[in-house]
């Protein structure tokens, strides 16, 4: 007796906002996904992170530790650790359950754009505006970085770590991708500056955005340009971009105050998630399901898929 | 971080796990003393009684055997008897297999080497010579000799035990005389062997003592060899004068025993001491007695041997006392031997004897001492070191030969400790030295101007392109003179300084000109090459430039085609630039990747200095995105007449720079121009072709409306 196939699933757009939170701290610089999705971490001008929980959008935690903005986040595969960046120049590691500082790294001569975690969280990985992205041990009791990449000949807006690669964006206008297994650099010149890189999930591509208000998709092993997504307002704020779970779109902040999403392959705009009126300054796709997060002002908006339950009401 | 223990159904744990840990979390301190407190499973405080507090009575109370104590049932102290305590000898775990003949421990009755003989023991011996084998050194079996326990067996603690001593004879008894054995030692050191008939014969002969024939004795002594060394320069054998026998005043002070057989007893002042002796220290003789303690009776009552006496009345035997013996005599010689030394005063070497015949003077040659001149006094000085010119050459000749110099030899001015470098060579015999030309005593300026001309026509200053160092900006003929010097001094022109002066000028401006242009030329030399490297003059024009750049050695291509390409969305490989990037170690260990480049210390990218203007330059793409050097040159690429490729139509415009340019990159300089006037050519909307002759492969794009 064979069962009969199970429909395609139609991709799905996170289409519906399902919650409002209001962080309450001053202005909300990124807003992330932790490992598995179950919680949201907001980065704020007042020099605070705070961990909510999605479903509820409870405030779990403030961490309190940095001198200045707080300006990217992330957190560890198994939740219990998180890293996070400022405009102090520092990147803190923290613990997620006690709320303390374990290390306060120090060596970046500017802001510290973005950081990341590697993907057995061994390794913090930061981008800073002084041109070079650094690599912290947070095995080892060390404050020095394992290695500093200084090949960027302007600050470094963003940063991504794959298994073995990252890949980095920089004002100078190129994409540089070192392939740790390989040993080799490769060096994509996009001509604009570049705000936003990420990889996709496949691991074929990689997305980046730049202040010509264009998001390419560049083939990963040849560099060539796959998919070229326009419509969108990115002249002058390092705002961020994102592909689906499954890699079937291409979502993008707006200065406008939307956040646009288009289908990969075609490139046509699918949708148009009116946010706000000012800058959606930050997004970040759920991991495994259709919900995604953006930021702008002060407040963090969920989006999914499905039907919200919000103040008593069911709505679509 | 959580550790599931219980995630993986298949373990059981057991116990306290220890707390994980983990490197960057502060470290706990110890727990301080008044914590460190053990208690019993109702937590009750644990006495001890004192026994880890300290004090006078600590660990007494309450321990076993104590009356508040215990004493357990099976106890027994093994405090007395800790040396019979046995638990178990290896011989305890064997079986009868390891105990046979051919096991481990075989049961057999060997003498102990105290005990063992001096024979050959064949089975060490071949363990010997099988770890020989096998050792470092293969062969002897060096360092076990060398160190070897100092071992006597007990034959000879034995021998010790009844009396022996080291260097006496030991063994059976041998059938020989006492005075035989004298007679054989002497005759031994001539090298003879006492026949046994000559034995049996001079045993009748001999001094009458009456010996029975069975009479046998002990075997020779033997004297050990002694290894203490020679380290005076005294004569071999010398002994000196034993003070204790000197002072004491025994019977060998001033007891001159002429007829003793006993040459030794004279020996007693030189330091020997005879066997009789037996007051060592203290004052003895025969003036002061030997108390009643005393074991042994000293020789107070002088004792004569008779052998000192004659047996025979009438004295001497009158003549040699061979009575007619005309036969050879050689073993009778030790009679004769033996008076002489009697005879004789001195001190006779051990083992020595005064010779029987005398030396001849002829054979031997004994030289009278040299003759001596009459003023010859036996005191040596120095002679003082003399100048011979400032003495008069009688006293200079007499100097000369006296010290045994030849007379024809040409005296040098001073010595030999006057010779200048010239003179050394020239008796030595060398070579002149090729030095510079500039020696000591010649002129300053002229030292200069060669120094000058060598500076400037050496390889470094032909190097130089141009020349920065004006020093006569403001007068441009003696610039120009100056500029001709320079030319002329890099050719290697000695007379550069002379052609290059103005013959107008009179003659002392002439010499100042000539000075001043010396001078400049040493002030503003070119610098050598090896350090010009290192800075770089500024503000230049572009004529004079640093001939080298430091670039990654990857080469990027050039940005403007970069740009290009973007423009015209033709991503991939003229946007991708690839280059070889070193991960340091410990960041590959942290990703769990390996170490791509395990042998490089290096991190990085490395850098190597290129050529500013070289080939590479006009390089725009590099075949292929591998971490290889930009491939070598070949920016030729002739586009095959046979075949057309697309990029001909381009190719055809740009002909005269072809030997420079590849055709993609014309083609996009050529797209540039166009680009700026007009929008992108029509050219795109050809479908992509691949030649696959051309080495440059077209890149592959999309075609977006």
């Amino acid at each position: 007796m064979s069962f009969p196939q199970p429909k395609p699933e139609v991709p799905q757009l996170p289409q519906n906002l399902l919650r409002t939170i209001d962080c309450q701290q001053g202005a909300v610089r990124a807003v992330r996904f932790n490992a598995d999705g179950n919680y949201l971490l907001s980065c704020g001008s007042d020099k605070s992170l705070k961990l909510w929980s999605v479903s509820r959008g409870t405030l779990l935690k403030t961490y309190s530790g940095h001198g200045y903005e707080v300006l990217d986040a992330d957190g560890s595969y198994d939740n219990s650790q998180l890293c996070s960046c400022s405009s102090d120049k520092t990147v803190i590691l923290w613990d997620v359950a006690t709320g303390q500082v374990t290390r306060k790294l120090r060596g970046h001569a500017g802001k510290v754009n973005c950081v990341q975690f590697n993907e057995e969280a061994t390794v913090i990985l930061s981008g800073s505006i002084d041109g070079t992205v650094r690599c912290w041990d947070t095995r080892s009791r060390k404050f020095d970085p394992i290695q500093i990449l200084d090949e960027a000949q302007d600050g470094v807006s963003s940063l991504k770590v794959s298994e073995h690669e990252l890949l980095t964006g920089s004002v100078d206008g190129r994409v540089r991708r070192y392939d740790l297994r390989m040993g080799q650099l490769h060096v994509d010149f996009i001509n604009s500056p570049i705000t936003c890189v990420c990889f996709s999930a496949d691991g074929q591509c990689t997305l980046t955005s730049s202040l010509d208000s264009t998001v390419r998709l560049l083939d990963k092993s040849t560099g060539e340009m796959l998919g070229e997504y326009t419509g969108h307002k990115m002249k002058g704020y390092k705002l961020d971009c994102c592909l689906s779970s499954k890699d079937t779109h291409v979502l993008s902040c707006s200065e406008d105050g939307h956040v646009y999403c288009w289908d990969l392959v075609e490139g046509s705009l699918m949708l148009k998630l009116p946010v706000g009126k000012a800058v959606v300054q930050s997004l970040s796709f759920h991991p495994s399901e259709t919900r995604l997060l953006t930021a702008m002002e002060g407040r963090v908006q969920v989006w999914g898929a499905d039907c919200t339950y919000e103040h008593g009401t069911w709505t679509k | 971080m959580a550790s599931d223990s219980d995630s993986d159904g298949d373990f059981v744990t057991f116990g306290t796990p220890l707390e994980p840990l983990e490197e960057d979390e502060p470290l706990r301190k110890p727990v301080p003393l008044h914590e460190q407190t053990v208690k019993d499973e109702k937590g009750r405080y644990q006495r001890f009684h004192g026994a880890f507090t300290g004090g006078f009575s600590a660990g007494y109370f309450n321990t076993v055997g104590t009356k508040e104590g215990w004493t357990p049932a099976t106890f027994v102290s093994s405090r007395q008897q800790k040396a019979g305590r046995q638990n178990a000898r290896p011989e305890d775990f064997m079986d009868e297999e390891d105990l046979g003949d051919h096991g481990i421990a075989p049961r057999q009755i060997t003498t102990t080497a105290d005990f063992a003989s001096g024979r050959k023991d064949v089975i060490r011996d071949k363990a010997r010579a099988i770890t020989s084998l096998s050792a470092p050194i293969p062969g002897d079996t060096v360092l076990e000799d060398l160190v070897a326990p100092a071992r006597s067996s007990m034959g000879v603690e034995l021998l010790r035990k009844m009396g022996w001593k080291d260097g006496q004879g030991v063994g059976p008894r041998v059938k020989r005389r006492l005075c035989k054995q004298r007679a054989d030692s002497a005759t031994r050191a001539f090298g003879s062997a006492s026949p046994p008939n000559g034995s049996s014969e001079s045993q009748d002969e001999e001094d009458g003592e009456f010996l029975p024939e069975n009479l046998t004795f002990a075997p020779k002594d033997v004297t050990p060899i002694d290894f203490t060394p020679k380290v005076d320069l005294h004569g071999l054998g010398y002994r000196g004068l034993n003070p204790l026998a000197a002072l004491r005043g025994g019977p060998g002070a001033g007891h001159i025993n002429l007829f003793t057989m006993d040459s030794d007893r004279t020996n007693s002042l030189f330091g020997e001491d005879r066997k009789g002796q037996r007051r060592r220290g203290g004052v003895a003789g025969q003036g002061f007695g030997v108390g009643a303690m005393e074991d042994d009776d000293e020789d107070i009552y002088h004792r004569d041997i008779m052998s000192n006496y004659d047996t025979v009345l009438g004295g001497e035997e009158p003549g040699d006392g061979l009575y007619g013996w005309t036969a050879p005599q050689q073993y009778n010689r030790t009679k004769k031997d033996h008076s002489k030394d009697a005879a004789y005063l001195g001190k006779i070497l051990e083992g020595f004897t005064l010779a029987s015949d005398k030396l001849e003077t002829k054979t031997v040659g004994i030289f009278p001492p040299p003759n001596l001149p009459r003023d010859f006094r036996p005191v040596h000085y120095f002679r003082p070191v003399v100048d011979l010119s400032s003495v008069s050459p009688m006293v200079a000749q007499a100097l000369q030969t006296s010290r045994g110099h030849m007379a024809q030899e040409a005296p040098s001015k001073g010595g030999r400790h006057q010779l200048d470098s010239a003179q050394r060579r020239e008796l030595l015999g060398e070579a002149t030295l090729q030095g510079a030309d500039c020696s000591l005593f010649a002129p300053h300026a002229e030292q200069q101007q060669q120094e000058a001309l060598s500076v400037w026509s050496g390889p470094t200053a032909q190097a130089q392109t141009g020349q920065t160092f004006k020093p006569f900006e403001r007068t441009p003929h003696k610039q120009a003179r100056y500029d001709l010097y320079i030319d002329q001094l890099k050719q290697g022109d000695r007379d550069a300084l002379e052609l290059s002066l103005d013959p107008t000028m009179t003659e002392w401006e002439r010499g100042r000109e000539r000075d001043e242009f010396v001078r400049a030329a040493l002030l503003y030399k070119p610098s050598s090459s090896s350090l010009s490297c290192r800075f770089t003059r500024g503000k230049q024009d572009d004529g004079v430039e640093a001939d080298t750049v430091e670039v990654t050695r990857d080469q990027e291509n050039d940005v403007d085609d970069k740009q290009a390409a973007v423009k015209m969305k033709m991503f991939g490989k003229l946007t991708r630039d690839t280059f070889e990037w070193h991960p340091d170690n410990l960041l590959c260990k942290r990703f769990n990747i390996p170490d791509p480049y395990p042998g490089s210390g290096f991190v990085g990218m490395p850098k190597v200095k290129r050529d500013k203007f070289s080939v590479f330059n006009f390089l725009t793409v590099s075949e292929s995105p591998t971490a290889s050097a930009s491939p070598a040159p070949q920016g030729v690429k002739p586009s095959e007449p046979g075949k057309r490729s697309r990029w001909d139509v381009s190719g055809q415009a740009g002909d005269k720079e072809r030997k420079e340019k590849d055709p993609v990159s014309e083609f996009l300089s050529v797209a540039r121009i166009e680009a700026s006037g007009s929008g992108p050519e029509a050219s795109t909307t050809d479908g992509p072709t691949t030649d696959p002759t051309v080495e440059v492969l077209v890149p592959h794009y999309y075609i977006h409306h």
